[in-house]
């Protein structure tokens, strides 16, 4: 399968295999007007199979919700063919209206217009807990 | 501190300068009766509380200031519709400090950003009750003369109780504290907690009855074992029963004993036991007042 090279956008790499999808989502790539490559279960050396997203155009992208879903993925900016840029994500220590808290309890489900905020409560297990009630994303998605 | 959400938003050291203000004002209390004159305590009760509320109103007009408020949200706007953060915005206006209890959890914290005066809660649901905590605080600083060093007994309901939970945590902060956690199986303290103190090297052992351990505590801190937690009647009887602190379950005990009860309390602790001058939960709500006039100070920046 050929996928042609993209001249001036953004390439995003290593991501973990099956969680293309939601990325796209979260990036909102359906409202994105130019060429989007989504493709699953490539062969990779060092991951075994990943999922890549080609995206034919340059856009802001939220590197804190990349780096929530998966701080493994790598971003490429690609400018005239080339590969100007690799960004590496890290866990973001905050992430902010990217994910809702679904604690029927929490003051988020009834108040309008507060955050949606959730912070890293530990890092290597990767929990985040909402600022207001403590729920772990986990528990809230 | 502009204000108290959570009780871990605040250093050991700010507790204990706390407690050194609530010292002094019960040793002084005439030298605090002005200190909040022309000052306003908005307490925002969008939940009926008999005890914190009547507290936190005593501390502010122990302090010489007034107060102003609601005990439940069927008389404030948020009948009708208006969000917690109008509201607070609107009462900010009109007071300097607020007490807020809110059945939402995080409730407090959105009222804290755009409140425009310090924020204080009073209880957000099952989540936080941070005054309790530092009520407690006061209360083992002044009948033990430490918060560190101390072995404490929690007994009863560990499960949904936040007042154990949330001194738990507070407590994970002083040096060589020892837990021992009296509760049925059904109602023993949450896992995240439990992993929580392992984590932090926290020394802690689980218990079924009270009488095995009772020689050893030198605070025994009692909450309610509630009915509505049990699925089989027949099992809660039993475990109630076991749980009612008797004069003959205390023989064992230290003389230096304190016994603690967030209250209110239902027959866990038996009245024969009010007498006995090891019984600390009365004195508990009196410090429940003194801690929130040093809080009221604190947040108010009045010297």
């Amino acid at each position: 399968m050929n996928i042609d090279p993209i001249n001036n956008g953004i390439v995003i790499d290593h991501i973990k295999a099956g969680n293309s999808m939601e990325i796209y989502k979260f990036l909102d790539l359906d409202n994105v007007n130019s060429t989007v490559a989504l493709i699953k279960n490539v062969p990779s050396k060092k991951m075994g199979k990943k999922d890549i997203i080609k995206i034919d155009k340059e856009i802001d992208i939220n590197l804190d919700v990349l780096g929530y879903i998966d701080p493994d993925i790598t971003v490429n900016i690609i400018k005239n063919g080339v590969r100007t840029e690799k960004k590496h994500l890290e866990l973001p220590s905050v992430v902010k209206n990217v994910i809702k808290c679904k604690n029927p309890r929490c003051i988020t489900s009834t108040e309008r217009g507060i955050p949606h905020v959730f912070k890293l409560t530990d890092k290597e297990n990767r929990v985040y807990r909402c600022m207001y009630c403590e729920s772990s994303a986990k528990e809230t998605v | 501190m502009k204000n108290l959400i959570d009780i871990l938003d605040i250093t050991t050291e700010e507790i204990d300068a706390l407690i050194d203000t609530a010292n002094d004002i019960i040793e002084n209390p005439g030298k605090y009766n002005e200190k909040c004159r022309h000052k306003k305590l908005a307490t925002l009760f969008f939940e009926p509380s008999t005890r914190t509320r009547l507290s936190f109103e005593a501390a502010m007009l122990d302090l010489g200031g007034s107060v102003l408020g609601f005990s439940e949200s069927n008389s404030s706007s948020a009948s009708k519709g208006e969000s917690v953060s109008d509201t607070v915005r609107t009462v900010g206006c009109y007071a300097d400090i607020i007490a807020m209890r809110h059945p939402k959890e995080g409730a407090p914290l959105a009222a804290s950003f755009s409140a425009g005066v310090p924020v204080i809660n009073a209880g957000d649901g099952g989540h936080n009750h941070p005054t309790q905590t530092l009520t407690d605080l006061l209360t083992i600083k002044r009948e033990c003369g430490r918060l560190s060093d101390i072995k404490i007994g929690f007994c009863g309901d560990l499960k949904f109780g936040r007042t154990v939970h949330s001194l738990i945590m507070a407590l994970t902060r002083y040096e060589n504290v020892e837990i021992v956690l009296i509760s049925p199986e059904e109602l023993c303290i949450p896992q995240y907690l439990k992993d929580i103190l392992r984590s932090q090297n926290i020394k802690f052992t689980e218990t079924r009855t009270m009488e095995s351990v009772m020689s050893e505590l030198d605070i025994l801190y009692m909450t309610r074992v509630q009915r509505e937690r049990f699925f089989n009647e027949a099992d809660y009887i039993r475990l109630r029963d076991t749980y009612i602190l008797t004069p003959e379950k205390l023989e064992d005990a230290k003389k230096t004993l304190c016994i603690m009860h967030p209250l209110p309390r239902v027959n866990e602790i038996s009245t024969e036991v009010d007498v006995d001058p090891r019984a600390c939960y009365f004195k508990q709500v009196k410090n429940g007042k003194f801690i929130r006039m040093a809080l009221i100070l604190k947040l108010l920046e009045v010297k």
